[in-house]
């Protein structure tokens, strides 16, 4: 574990005015893994950029078993054997899972791929490190844990000593996520270094075996794993102490919204079946599950896009129809969709036309947007909600994950919503939006609003839930009190195993 | 009805066809080359008529007819040069400079023509390509006089089909550009420059449009006019979504139109004018229509077709 195989020294970039890099010095020995942990912003994707050529750094070098890398050039990162698993993963769909691997790895003047010896190849590779896939399925068909297989059997087929992962559990579920990192400890067991970027403080110290923080650019601190706990790195990453706040006692009001035996049938497949619930004014109720489930029909049918073949929706008293869009931003129902980017907003029009989309009446005036009105009412809300980075003209875009999540948060709960449909509102976010966005839940909650929360995230749904249920393959599990659960049962119930004990425990 | 089989039964109709075909099969093939690179080139029809126009006049001033392929080929690539620098290096809407090659490229056409050659009633002419009966196939019962009697570039249009199938099929080249215009992040972080790659499939695809262009004057007809190329270009850009971007597809896609094409003229004859002939001209762009509907639905789309990259931005 001593010999070096990599050494970042004295590294510094500057965007602009925005010292991303500020003189950073790392380095990874051989069967190591290290997490780079930060914030979003840190500089953690500057500095692997700049590791693999992506970036030209303005001072500092990088160099791999003593011999100095070229800057800027991936092709030499590549060949001195530094892999690199992009977050965004760098894979054309149309093409197969063997074609993505072997793009670039032979002479571009060949007169013929060796197509049988790159099959071997990687079938060899996939069957060292139990990465079992099909090399000649289209990689378009394959599911997100599969294509991040294959990203990583990419760089493994360069030959890479070296593995850079970039946020590799943000699109995971919590079970890819797990079979993740037990593969990644198995490669530092064969020889390769690892390096993994990540904001998630669990991860981070159930895999690494030492820690980088980043923080404005700067490595603030460096901790052997054993040595360090969750609060201290938490601490590190984000300057000062941060809590994620606690609830406290919930006061339920009256019961705003009751599904009887709902079911969601869709391309002839039900994805909800016969579901009941009930969301009382003042409290939230926590749905958990693994995603995949049937939360974004959930979701869909709360907020008008999907709708019910069987089953009664009560809301405030009243047996309602089938519900739209409009009518559910008219009755109150305010919403975070699970997909922010693709849901959420759009991406190319600027803050206060995202602000004010959803009632693009309100903000009317003889058939003319109210432009006024509108920066006005973004404005309100940035200021409200401590939206940072942009202005109500700039692009929505150009906000950080947290930031667009504290925006769309803001234009529904700056109305004061009588019900709050959240889905997966912290996926992606990392430890200071985290907090902020739940602070701004159970604030709405203590004002009345009933909260809808969909969630996989155990810790987030114990934190923030009064009352849970889980979901499973469309199917709702009977209510349990918050108080009643540990995370071993709640992990037994997402698993579906709730028929025999319901009776004791429902509320 | 017997009038339809004897035209289809004449080995006439299918040399007319292959006649028909090569200079749609060129420009397909060129436009699928480049398309296969994420840019989409609707230059294409004034680098045809620019082709036509130069090939023609290097064999008018005395060049041999290869060389007047020749020279179309690297006009046509000097034309996708153009292309390349205004999409693949500045970023430009690839429509909107694909029009602008379009129109300049007719238009210098036309200016270098009469720069070039007095104007006079009957347009001058070159001696064109000889069609070469293909010894031994050439001798079968129909199948000879109507596939193998053709003249040099019909042959070679056909085999650059299959040359350019398997380039992009079976080799490193063809997968790295193949990778360029599905994801040209993706082949970046594998090491392979994919502007690089787009400026050659660009300009490699132009040259085999000027190609495309020099067949009709240097081998279908033996003089240029400014719009002889009537929309052919137009045509191989919905023939390479017809083919769903594959080269062999582009081949037969390109023979079926100009089946519907050669089997309208004949088939104007046959009925001599008891229906209006223009109706007879539409017959082989609605059916284009119609296929395209069918094949088109099913087809993959380069992924990155018409989406400038910028190394580093996402």
């Amino acid at each position: 574990m001593s010999e070096a195989v990599l050494e970042i020294s004295g590294v510094s970039k500057r965007f602009g005015t925005n010292l991303a890099n500020d003189n950073i010095s790392l380095s990874l020995a051989k069967g190591e893994i290290v997490a780079l942990l930060g914030e979003n912003g840190a500089g953690k994707t500057t500095l692997m950029s700049i590791l693999f050529g992506h970036y030209v750094p303005d001072t500092g070098k990088v160099s791999v078993m003593g011999e100095d890398l070229p800057p800027g050039k991936p092709r030499a990162a590549i060949r001195a054997g530094i892999g690199m698993v992009h977050q965004h993963f760098s894979l054309a769909p149309n093409l197969t899972v063997l074609e993505n691997v072997m793009t670039g790895t032979e002479s571009l003047w060949s007169l013929a791929s060796n197509v049988s010896a790159a099959r071997k190849k990687l079938m060899a590779i996939s069957g060292r490190f139990g990465l079992r896939v099909d090399p000649d399925a289209r990689l378009g068909d394959l599911s997100v844990g599969e294509q991040q297989r294959v990203e990583i059997l990419k760089a493994l087929y360069n030959d890479a000593r070296i593995l850079v992962l970039d946020e590799p559990t943000a699109v995971l579920t919590n079970i890819e996520a797990e079979k993740l990192f037990s593969t990644l400890k198995d490669m530092a067991r064969q020889g390769l270094s690892l390096i993994f970027i990540s904001h998630k403080l669990d991860e981070v110290m159930a895999t690494a075996d030492r820690i980088v923080v980043l923080r404005g650019g700067k490595l603030v601190a460096e901790r052997k794993a054993a040595d360090t706990s969750k609060a201290e790195l938490a601490e590190l990453m984000v300057g000062r102490a941060v809590h994620r706040p606690v609830r406290d006692a919930a006061t339920p009001g009256e019961t705003v919204l009751e599904a009887v035996g709902v079911t969601v049938r869709q391309d002839g497949v039900d994805r909800l079946k016969a579901v009941d619930f009930h969301l009382r004014a003042g409290e939230v109720l926590g749905i958990i599950g693994v995603s995949g489930n049937g939360q974004t029909v959930l979701a869909q049918l709360l907020s008008g896009t999907a709708q019910r073949s069987a089953g009664d929706l009560v809301l405030y008293g009243h047996g309602i129809g089938d519900l739209t869009v409009a009518e559910a931003v008219e009755a109150g129902i305010g919403r975070i969709p699970e997909d922010r980017n693709r849901e959420g907003a759009i991406g190319e029009m600027a803050i206060w036309e995202n602000a004010v989309l959803e009632r693009i009446q309100r903000f009317s005036r003889h058939g003319l947007v109210d432009r006024r009105a509108g920066i006005a009412f973004a404005k309100k809300i940035i200021e409200g909600f401590d939206v940072r980075g942009g202005t109500p003209v700039s692009r929505i875009r150009l906000l950080s994950g947290g930031n667009m999540q504290k925006l769309i948060l803001g234009r529904n709960l700056i109305e004061r919503p009588r019900i709050l449909l959240a889905a997966q509102p912290a996926r992606g976010l990392d430890e200071g939006a985290v907090a902020a966005v739940h602070e701004r839940i159970l604030e709405a909650r203590r004002a009345g609003t009933a909260v809808l929360l969909i969630s996989e995230d155990l810790e987030e749904v114990m934190a923030l839930a009064d009352r849970i249920q889980a979901i499973v393959g469309g199917r709702l599990s009977p209510p349990v009190k918050a108080e009643d659960v540990d995370a071993r049962r709640l992990g037994l119930m997402m698993a579906g195993e709730w028929e025999k004990e319901q009776v004791a425990h429902a509320v | 009805m017997s009038a339809l089989m004897d035209i289809l039964a004449s080995a006439g109709l299918w040399a007319a066809v292959l006649r028909i075909a090569t200079p749609l099969i060129l420009g397909t093939l060129g436009a699928l080359l480049c398309e296969r690179s994420g840019v989409l080139n609707l230059g294409i029809e004034g680098i045809m008529t620019f082709g036509a126009m130069i090939g023609w006049l290097a064999v008018y001033n005395g060049a041999d007819l290869w060389t007047g392929i020749l020279v179309a080929a690297v006009a046509g690539g000097v034309f996708g040069f153009l292309h390349a620098v205004l999409t693949v290096t500045l970023g430009l809407s690839q429509h909107v400079s694909g029009l602008g090659v379009t129109l300049f490229a007719s238009s210098f056409s036309y200016y270098v023509f009469r720069l070039m050659v007095p104007v006079a009633g009957t347009p001058p002419t070159v001696e064109p390509f000889q069609p070469i009966a293909i010894p031994g196939l050439s001798d079968l019962p129909f199948f000879g006089p109507a596939f193998f009697t053709q003249t040099p570039p019909t042959y070679l249009a056909i085999l650059i089909a299959l040359i350019l199938a398997y380039v992009i099929f079976r080799t490193p080249l063809g997968l790295a550009i193949r990778m360029a215009g599905e994801n040209p992040h993706a082949a970046e972080a594998q090491g392979i420059n994919p502007m690089a790659v787009r400026y050659g499939a660009v300009i490699a695809g132009s040259a085999l449009m000027g190609v495309g262009g020099a067949f009709l004057t240097l081998s279908a007809f033996n003089s240029f006019f400014p719009t002889m190329v009537q929309g052919r270009g137009w045509i191989c850009i919905a023939l390479v979504v017809f083919a769903s971007w594959r080269p062999g597809r582009a081949l037969l896609g390109a023979l079926l139109f100009a089946f519907f094409d050669g089997f309208q003229l004949r088939l104007q004859t046959a009925l001599n004018g008891a229906v209006p002939y223009q109706l007879f001209l539409m017959i082989p762009y609605i059916l284009s229509i119609v296929a395209l509907a069918v094949m088109a639905r099913r087809a993959r789309v380069p992924q990155a077709l018409m989406q400038p990259y910028r190394r580093g931005e996402r």
